[in-house]
């Protein structure tokens, strides 16, 4: 490089330089385009029908997606309700019980495999698991579906939140003579109380948007659900079969779906990210 | 940092200290210390359980296909419900093209965007950018499949497609009608899906490096571009190779986005214009449909492949992410 001439050499710099801001910009368009397509095409379809009426019969037009929605919610609370308690637990066992053991580094490392495993698989594992036994789609294995994607998060983002809380407030619970569990909860777990919310409505928010580990176990269905042993309506697989269909009708109601996910998904994370933010300016 | 798979480990001394005093005989830990170990042991333990039970449901339902196909399975590209043969080849090379264009693309960019965070932007900026391409990683996929078949093929068919066809159509890859949707798209698709994940990491390990070994750089009068060259990217290598390995992971098993736009046809071509499969799609596509228990197998059999190589690349992953943080020092 010593022989190319001063000249050339920053020519090169500036060149990399447009470079890395045109990808920095071209990855901010996309997101834009996105964001822009989804609300432009969304928008129109969500008129007070969509929040309150039951799907029309193919070809027919209006109607609303008011089963999806609900059954969406409902899926993914029960998902949370499952996995959440079981991620912080394991979380805790990774940061304060077993930090350094054998059992936990492997533990660690399954978790992290976990988290990369494609949702569709899991899919097929529930599907294997419950559907086939209990001989029907169900509501359940939905959000059975969504509780095994979620769990390998939390208990990441559980551990991470625990291990920047400083030694030194377990050191000084544990000197006075506090038990274990409750300098666990009682010290620890309020130190870290916003990074475990922030954990949470992440790992919520990405199972919220998950399509694919519903096609198999929820399935989806133009009806009331009257329990969660039946096949149960959800946003994101009606946006699937929707676009899919011929009638524009129904490809309008896929756009409002898509605005109201994306809406919904995007709004828990800047939420997240925004307590992360404060406490970071705390700490 | 969500996205990052780097953390430190070390044990504090108080605690080892306490934890060796426990596990004395002579200093029980109280009833309620030792429930508190084993509920969240037995939480920590479902992990593995779950892990293993995915790898064992996966190989009961797919015996059948195992069985019947033997490895013929992997490298016969017939797919046909109706005579009963199945094989995997064909979705396994849409999943290797479309991950192959989609790393192509979005590991210079990746590198590119985590190169202008750290090194050439202004605070404010590196907050902003940062942000907006973390959020490309929030957005569901179907958004991204919803987006990509009515949006971006279309966009493809008409500007792209033609363009690229008519200045570089003496390649085999660029020949045939543009239809917008088909291997290319998917794979840039996957690109700006997974860009997220690579430029996260990149930034986490370029950030490593320590500012002693730039400034000399710059001491000697380089140029931005010579230290990042000369400098950021040798020392950070290894970081690089395990963010790629996470984005790979990523897009291996990516399956709305590439059902909606990889036009879902059991064909391999020499073309990136045309249609194909992945694994993921052809499940998404054709799971609720498998009547016959071959089927079904053949099917599983499929996500079985699929799973093995996503475990595989996130395995390498890891490993080779730890052995790089602690030749880093550990930090």
């Amino acid at each position: 490089m010593q022989s190319s001439s001063l000249k050339t050499r920053m020519a090169t710099d500036r060149l990399i330089k447009v470079i890395a801001v045109l990808s920095a910009l071209i990855g901010l368009l996309a997101l834009v385009w996105i964001l822009v397509t989804v609300v432009g095409k969304g928008i129109g379809a969500l008129d007070f029908k969509f929040f309150t009426e039951l799907p029309t019969p193919p070809g027919m037009i209006g109607g609303g997606l008011v089963n999806a929605i609900v059954g969406t919610i409902i899926m993914t609370i029960l998902a949370a309700l499952i996995a959440i308690p079981i991620g912080l637990l394991a979380g805790t066992y990774l940061a304060e019980i077993g930090k350094g053991s054998r059992l936990a580094d492997i533990i660690r490392m399954v978790n992290n495999i976990l988290i990369g495993v494609p949702s569709i698989i899991v899919g097929i594992f529930v599907y294997a698991l419950l559907v086939i036994p209990m001989r029907s789609f169900s509501g359940y294995a939905g959000a059975a579906a969504l509780a095994v994607i979620m769990l390998p998060i939390v208990v990441r983002t559980t551990e991470d939140m625990l291990t920047l809380v400083p030694d030194s407030l377990r050191e000084s619970a544990l000197a006075l003579g506090v038990s274990r569990w409750r300098t666990t909860f009682d010290v620890v777990f309020r130190a870290a109380k916003q990074g475990l919310m922030t954990g949470v409505l992440l790992a919520v928010a990405r199972v919220s948007g998950e399509t694919a580990p519903l096609l198999f176990t929820a399935l989806n269905s133009a009806y009331w659900f009257d329990s969660l042993k039946e096949p149960v309506a959800n946003l994101t697989v009606t946006i699937f079969n929707y676009a899919m269909s011929p009638y524009s009708d129904w490809q309008q109601k896929a756009w409002g779906a898509s605005l109201l996910i994306t809406m919904g998904v995007l709004f828990l994370t800047i939420t997240a990210r925004l307590i992360m933010k404060k406490q970071r300016k705390q700490a | 940092m969500f996205l990052s798979p780097i953390r430190y480990n070390r044990m504090p001394i108080v605690l080892e200290a306490w934890e060796s005093a426990s596990s004395d005989n002579r200093i029980k830990p109280s009833s309620e210390d030792r429930a508190f170990r084993w509920i969240t042991g037995i939480s920590a333990s479902s992990i593995l359980l779950l892990m293993a039970g995915l790898i064992i449901v996966m190989l009961f339902y797919s015996h059948l296909a195992l069985r019947e196909f033997g490895f013929g399975f992997l490298f016969s590209d017939e797919w046909n419900p109706i005579t009963q043969k199945f094989g995997a080849l064909s979705s396994i090379y849409g999943t290797i093209i479309s991950t192959v264009i989609a790393m192509l693309i979005a590991m210079p960019m990746g590198l590119a965007v985590a190169l202008f965070l750290t090194e050439w932007s202004t605070p404010k900026a590196e907050s902003f950018f940062g942000t907006a391409i973390e959020l490309l990683a929030a957005i569901p996929s179907i958004i991204y499949g919803m987006w990509g078949l009515f949006v971006f093929a279309p966009f493809m068919a008409d500007y792209v497609q033609p363009l690229v066809n008519q200045y570089l159509g003496f390649i085999p890859l660029f020949q045939g009608p543009p239809m917008g949707i088909g291997m290319l798209t998917t794979g840039i698709i996957l690109a700006l899906m997974i860009l997220p994940f690579i430029s996260s990491v990149s930034r986490d390990v370029f950030k490593m490096v320590p500012p002693v070994l730039k400034e000399s750089a710059y001491g000697l009068g380089s140029t931005n571009w010579e230290v990042t060259k000369n400098v950021t990217m040798p020392y950070a290598l290894q970081g690089i190779i395990g963010a790629g390995f996470l984005g790979l992971g990523r897009a291996l098993g990516e399956t709305m986005a590439v059902t909606f736009v990889i036009g879902n046809s059991h064909r391999i071509s020499a073309s990136l214009f045309q249609t194909g499969n992945s694994i993921a799609s052809t499940l998404a596509n054709e799971f609720t449909e498998a009547s016959e228990p071959i089927y079904l197998h053949s099917l599983v059999a499929l996500g079985f492949v699929l799973l093995l190589i996503t475990v595989i690349t996130q395995l390498a992953a890891q490993l080779w992410l730890r052995h790089v943080v602690k030749k880093a020092g550990g930090r």
